[in-house]
Parts: structure tokens; sequence; C-alpha cells
């Protein structure tokens, strides 16, 4: 039996739900969809109904529990804080359990679960990228030639690297005498997609004089198997990030992906004492940043004479831990920067992890309305804190035909930090 | 009884991918905001009038009965499927078909959340006022049908106020429109009025003709702390007596302050009894003044404090302590009855006093907030369920607060409608003879009795 909480567990939080409807005014699917099984007080209607055995796990039952991206929009806004995004978990780690992973779910808990199997297939696809994919204009991405299993040709995607960033760069990087010692937690994005980002994050920590260890044998933090409700896998990673993390000294250990933010700092608590002192000691990158005194020194640099408008996209997983103002702290203070506010800066964009895998047509249009965010700024670039986020910013500008370009606020950084 | 042939018929209607019999799909559409459940046999989601007409037809040849149902977000059970039959709601019919900036008009679908029909008018500088509570997912066919309120009926009105003609499919199936784009109107009886709050009993709504006004300039927001709900209610009338009609006059009780205190840290002296949130609107010049005299009007009536918003993340602070409210009262006890009399302005003070004592006599905590500028109290008894006994002494609370009210010449519901909820008072508050004549209206429109039964009238 997993050691994540089960349904049964929320038996109290789900009849916190009162019902009055206040979610609907802040899901992102159902704003595109209109229908109750997709907004979370039809969602915990349904999980009280599993739990009163007033239905079981039928098909449309399934089909309502898969259109959630997590996002936590409507917790966040509930005036009695009910916990969809864990119900909705729960209930996805049942449907596991009872019904079997999904084909997409088994691969996901395949990959995942074998690090040299992700290697290697990476390195495969950076070796073949030419053939597969085609780029488009202005660096914003490439798009498959063919079609692929789970992917739809006219999707956006990044470059997959043909060395992996962890490949890169040495275990331990020092620092000076009297800064802390941190270790990086690089994520799967960072890894394998955006190494340019990982790179970016040394060069930050680097001026601050801080030490960074990059454990080699750190994994995928384990959110796309929480979302495909694959329990068993997610135990694994924590248990084997949980010894790469603790293996060396350190004082902090830093993301600079929202998404692995919120898997190792907040969805292992359940699996025990260490997994909670893990998550303690865990810092979003810029959160870490402001702390250590960053904006000041920033404001330091001269100013450039050109200045790039950038606007910012509040990753969920930020946004609902309350990570909202340091990161907007950071761009503001780079000088080469602009920064401008977006309307929506909080709403989801779209990705939901393997819900857009499930649902593109749907996380299309939620990433349609975003798009359409960016371009009313008026801002050349949106930065945000998230691999995934990117990807999927930057695939709905394209669909848009907007010429604006999604980067890691990191990006900006390294570009305004003396080399 | 609906069979399999009606359901394909349905079907034929709106689309088989717009019929839901599954019990899960059922489940969905089987709630609302009363937290009372009743499984509907069926759930249709048209996208059109004519679909909607089609479906009264079949519905009432069959005689099928139909709950419409917009957001079901409503406190009183309206558009609860009571007995079965089919949910129909109008979530797809969601598009503003036009907005006049000519006329100040504007005509929308039924399914428009209040708040995006907001916003879209005042983008372009016009105002719609009506602003419940659940303005953020309640759909306007839903405020029309249930006559919705909010904090700034007291200087604007309700939502029949602003609506100035319908279009409404019957309960047999045919399309009338009633009213129009004018701003006068007196040819035959006012159906449009008739069918605002008539909670979807008469027909279904199905295009709503708005009344714009030019969006005020600016607000200024004021939260003023009382020693006692007696200075808080004087200040009202005292107010209006000055000639002054405030866009919103809120208070809260002491009991509330407590509540949010607790919750929030809300930094609050202990003496505060009562508070007020007053907020003016107009032209920028012409608020400070008119917050001065104010001030000046209330000062004598036992006031404690007054924080006056300069900016508006200022205003908005002082509204958060407003919107705090209903969360912080869980903290009381888990369950909540909300009810929403209305009583004239002047009695506000003697019916907190009445609830108190009711309060007291049953050894149940009752919070009070609402709209005091309307004389609007959200009456909310706390009590929880679990422990035997209370739910009979809530239930009895809630028919003495409803006697306390009409005793003063007030209402029982101000806003939130009659529904199942509130059916059984029904003979305290209208005569046999009015309940006589308005169940004749319901029985020669709606002669099979399909459409919403069982809402506003215990059936015989």
């Amino acid at each position: 039996m997993s050691k994540l909480k089960q349904l049964e567990a929320f038996r109290e939080e789900i009849e916190q739900c009162v019902k009055c409807g206040a979610c609907r005014a802040h899901c992102p699917v159902f704003a595109a969809e209109k229908y109750e099984g997709r907004v979370a007080r039809g969602k915990v209607a349904l999980a009280q109904s599993l739990l009163a055995g007033e239905v079981d796990l039928e098909e449309k039952v399934l089909e309502d529990m898969s259109q959630c991206l997590l996002c936590g929009s409507c917790k966040a806004q509930c005036p009695n804080k009910v916990p969809t995004d864990e119900i909705v978990a729960a209930v996805r780690r049942r449907i596991a359990e009872q019904k079997g992973l999904s084909s997409f779910g088994k691969g996901i808990a395949a990959v995942l679960g074998r690090p040299k199997l992700m290697n290697a297939l990476a390195k495969t696809g950076g070796a073949f990228s030419a053939l597969l994919f085609k780029k488009l204009p202005k660096d914003s991405g490439l798009r498959l030639r063919f079609p692929a299993p789970y992917l739809e040709a006219d999707r956006t995607l990044p470059p997959i690297t043909a060395r992996p960033f962890r490949e890169r760069v040495p275990e331990v990087i020092p620092g000076q005498a009297g800064q802390p010692t941190v270790a990086f937690f690089t994520g799967c994005g960072i890894n394998y997609m955006y190494p340019a980002v990982g790179e970016a994050f040394l060069q930050a920590l680097k001026f601050l004089g801080v030490t960074v260890v990059i454990p080699k044998d750190q994994a995928c933090c384990g959110l796309p198997a929480v979302s495909a409700g694959a329990a068993g896998t997610v135990e694994k990673l924590a248990a084997q990030n949980l010894a790469a993390l603790t293996r060396h000294k350190v004082d902090y250990v830093v993301t600079a992906c929202a998404s692995c933010n919120a898997g190792i700092g907040k969805v292992y608590g359940d699996l025990g004492e260490e997994y909670r002192q893990l998550g303690a000691k865990t810092r979003d990158i810029f959160v870490f940043l402001v702390e250590q005194g960053l904006p000041g020194k920033l404001a330091a640099l001269p100013k450039a004479a050109r200045r790039t408008r950038v606007t910012y996209h509040d990753p969920c997983h930020l946004r609902t831990q309350g990570i909202t103002k340091e990161p907007r702290a950071i761009l503001k203070a780079l000088p080469q920067v602009e920064f401008v506010e977006m309307a929506a800066a909080g709403t989801c964009c779209g990705l939901g992890g393997t819900y857009s895998v499930y649902h593109y047509e749907t996380s299309k249009q939620i990433g349609a309305k975003k798009a359409a965010s960016i371009a009313e700024s008026g801002a050349e670039l949106v930065a945000t804190d998230c691999p995934g986020c990117i990807m999927q910013l930057q695939d709905s500008i394209n669909h848009a035909g907007g010429g604006q370009r999604a980067v890691h606020i990191l990006e900006l950084l390294a570009e305004a930090l003396p080399e | 009884m609906l069979t399999l042939a009606i359901v394909k018929k349905l079907e034929t209607i709106v689309g088989a991918k717009n019929v839901y019999t599954g019990k899960s799909d059922l489940i969905l559409y089987s709630y609302d905001a009363t937290q009372q459940k009743f499984l509907p046999e069926v759930v249709v989601r048209p996208a059109s009038t004519a679909e909607i007409a089609r479906v009264m037809q079949l519905a009432n040849a069959e005689m099928i009965p139909v709950f419409p149902r917009g957001a079901g977000s409503g406190f009183t059970g309206g558009s609860l499927p009571t007995k079965g039959g089919i949910v129909l709601t109008t979530e797809r019919m969601d598009r503003i078909l036009e907005i006049d900036e000519e006329n100040l008009i504007a005509t929308v679908e039924p399914g428009v959340v209040t708040e995006q029909f907001q916003l879209a008018v005042e983008k372009v500088g016009l105002f719609y006022p009506p602003d419940p509570a659940s303005l953020k997912f309640s759909t306007l066919g839903g405020n029309v049908a249930e006559c919705a309120g909010g904090p700034r009926c007291v200087k604007y009105g309700v939502t029949k106020d602003y609506i100035l003609g319908l279009e409404v499919v019957t309960p047999t199936g045919d399309v009338i429109t009633t009213g129009g784009p004018t701003m006068k109107g007196v040819v035959g009886y006012d159906l449009t009025k008739l069918m605002c709050g008539s909670e979807g009993t008469l027909g279904i709504i199905t295009k709503i003709v708005i009344k714009l006004l030019p969006l005020p300039e600016a607000k200024k927001t004021m939260l003023v702390l009382f020693d006692s709900i007696d200075g808080a209610a004087q200040a009202v009338s005292a107010i209006i007596r000055g000639k002054i009609i405030p866009t919103t006059l809120e208070f809260m009780d002491g009991r509330t302050i407590d509540c949010v205190r607790q919750a929030t840290g809300l930094q609050v002296p202990e003496s505060a009894r009562a508070v007020l949130i007053i907020e003016v609107d107009g032209d920028r010049e012409f608020l400070d003044k008119q917050a001065e005299k104010i001030a000046g009007i209330i000062r004598p009536l036992g006031v404690v404090e007054t924080r006056i918003a300069e900016t508006p993340a200022e205003s908005e602070a002082l509204w958060q302590i407003r919107r705090s409210v209903s969360a912080s009262l869980r903290k009381v006890n888990p369950d909540k009855f909300n009810e929403d009399i209305c009583v004239p302005r002047s009695k506000v003070p003697e019916m907190i006093r009445k609830i108190d004592a009711i309060a007291e006599r049953h050894g149940i905590p009752i919070v009070n907030f609402g709209h005091a500028g309307d004389g609007n109290i959200h009456v909310n008894i706390m009590i929880d369920k679990k422990v035997p006994g209370e739910l009979e002494k809530a239930e009895q609370a809630i028919e003495e607060v409803f006697k306390g009210a009409l005793e003063l010449g007030g209402t029982m519901s101000g806003e939130h409608g009659v529904g199942i909820a509130k059916a059984p008072y029904i003979p305290l508050e209208i005569t046999p003879q009015a309940a006589a004549y308005m169940k004749t209206i319901k029985r020669a429109l709606d002669p099979n009795n399909i459409l919403n039964p069982g809402k506003i009238f215990l059936e015989d």
C-alpha cells in the first residue's frame, strides 16, 4: 500500500465542499468546456459519490478525473480551501490501482523510473533531431515532421540536447568561503531540453560565490507520475532523490522549475519525516536569490540603453505556494529589462503535465488565452520559472502567430551578469 | 416516466453529446449551494432557443418535469430536480450578443456569467450595477430568474430594475418576447417583471435585454467602527435622511467582527460592536466632499474609528474584510443556514435584537451581516448537524426569525428567493388569496405543471 494519502483520508476535506460554485470562476478547464464534470465542485461531488459507493470507476468518471490540470487555482479561491488537486490525484491513484495505469501512464512510469533509459532516449532524440523535427523561425522551437504517439504534429517542442546538462558539469562547483552550499535539483526539463537554463543557474550562483552540488544520481521529481496516478513510481523516485540530495551536506536544495519545487518540496511530505526535512530545505531559485540579496546587487549594475519589454507568467506550482513576488523582484531589477504585468498572469498556461498529452485540444484553447494576454501586454518576451510552462507558452504563441519568445528568467539574469 | 424513446428524441433535438443519462453525470447536476441532492433522470445542454422550445414541447407532451439551471449556485434549491425528470442547463448559451453604446443597452444569452458581462460593458465605459456575492460564477439567466441583489442595490436597485425585455420559452414550448429595447413601454401586462424572480416556474429565459448606466468615474470606500449596532443603524438612517444615497451600506454585527478577527487577525478594537462599510461613487472631485459630509453626520453616533481608503488597493483591503466573513463563520460551527430577510431600514437594530434573543433562547450562535442600506440582513444560523437536536433547534429558530421579520413589516427573502427551502413558510407571508392568485397564473401558463414543479409553493 502506498504511503501517499488514500482517497478515504480526504473524507473530511471532501465534506468541507459546500457546493457554492465559486470554483467555476477559477478553473481554466471549465472556462474552456463549460461542463460541471470539468470543475472542482463536480470532481469533489464525484469523489464523495465514490466514497459513498454510489458510483464506480466508470468510463465517465475516469474522463472527468482526467480533465484536471492539478493547477490548484480552485483551492486557492475556495472559501473552505478544499484541496481538489490532492483529491483528484488520490482518485487517479485509486484508478491506477484498480484499473491499472493507462498506456501513457505506463510509459511515464517505465521511463521516469529509469534515468539511464531516459539518458539513452534523450541522446537518440538529440542525434536524430534534424530528421525528426523541422525548425521553426526565430528560435521558437521545433515541430515534428511526422505524427508520433501522444504528440501532435502541430505542437512546438524544444530541441532535445544530445548531451544532458548533468553530464556536462562536475558534481561539485566550489564557491567562496562563508557562502552557503546548495544542491541543484535540475529536473528533467533543464537536464534534457533547456541546458542553457542550467548554465545560467550556475552563473548566477557563481556571481554570489555559492558552492553548488549537482548530484549525478538525482532522478525526475515524480510529478508526472503523480499526475498519472503511478504511486509506486512516485515513491521510488522520491527515495532515489532523497538519497542523492542528502549524500552531500548542503544548506539548501534549490530548484529552477516550479513543478520540481512542488514535487520535492511538497508532494513527498506524506512519505515521512526525512522527506519533510528535505522539503523544508527546498527553495525556488528566485526565493533563494532574493534571500541572498541579489536584487540589491543587480541595482548596482548600469542600466542598459535599450531595454527589452518582458512580462511574467506565474507557474501554478509556485503561485499556489504564494511565490509570486520573488521572480518579479529579480525581473524588475534586471538592467536590460522593462517589466510589464500582463492580464491573468496567474492563470494556468494549460500544460498541466500529462494533461496536455491527453487533452491537447483543450490545452491549446487554454494556452490561446495566455498567448492573447502576452500579446496585449506588448511584451517581446514572456519569462517564467518552469521549463514546462516555457514549452507550453512557446507552443501557444506559435499557434497564435505571435512573435514573442518564452524564456526562463535565469536566461535573462545570465545575460545581465558579468562573465 | 422517461423512456429510452424520449431520450432518443432529446438526442435528436440537442445532439447526442449534449444528453446525459449516466449515473455520474446525473450526480453532477443534482446539487446547488443548499447542499441538498436530487438526481435527475436526464441532463440536456441545449445551445439555442429553438432547441429549448422543442425540449419543452416534448416534455409537455410526455408530461416530464423540466428543471432549468444556470450555474447551480442558488441558496434555496430553485434549480434542484426535486422530481427527477430533465435538468435543462443553459451553460452553453453564454454569448454577449450586443452592447449598444448609443442606446446604453445590451442583449445577452442566459448563460453569461455576471462578472464577465460587467467587465465587458465597463471596457466601453458602461455599468451594470447588480452585484450578487456570486457574481464571479452565477449567470445572468439565474440572476433574472431569482431577481438577484447585492451590496450596490441601496443606490441602484436589483436585477429587475435593469431588465428591459426578455425572450422566453413558455412551459408549453412557445417562444415569446416581453418588453424590448426601449426605456418606456406600457403595452399589455408587464410580463418582464412577472418573469423576474419567478424562479424558473413560468418560463425559461433565453435572451435578456439589459439597461446599462454610464460607469461612475470613481468610488470612495470608508470603514466605520461603532460601539453598538444601534449606532450603526442610526447612522444608516441619518445618512439617508441627509439626502445621500451611498452605493453600498454594508454592516457586520459584533459576532461577525469576532469571527473575522479570530480567522484573519483583523486589527479592530474590542469596543467595536458593529461595522459599516460605506461606499460612494460618482465624479472624483465630488467624492471627498461626500465622504466628509457622511463622516460629519455619523460622528455623534458612537463612532469608535473611521478608516477611509485613499487608493483602490486600500479600498480592496476594506472589502476583503467583508468578503472574509463567509469563510470565517465556519470557525463557529461547521454547518450554516443562511437566511436573507429584509426589513424596513429603520427596523434593522430591532431585528438584530430579536435575532439575538432567538439565538439565546435556543442556545445556538446566530451571526448577522448584510446590506443595511436596504434592510437586507443575512442571518447565519451556525450549528453542527452531527449534534443531536441542533437541526431541530435551527429550524425552530429560522421560523422565529421569519416571523420576527414579518412582524416588523419585512419579508423572509430579500434576494435568495423561495425555492424549496422557504416554500413551507410561504403562508406566513402571503395571504391565501394572494397565493391562490399566483397559483392561478402558474396553472394557466403551465397546465401540466411540468416547469420547475414544487418550487415556491408546496404542492397540494
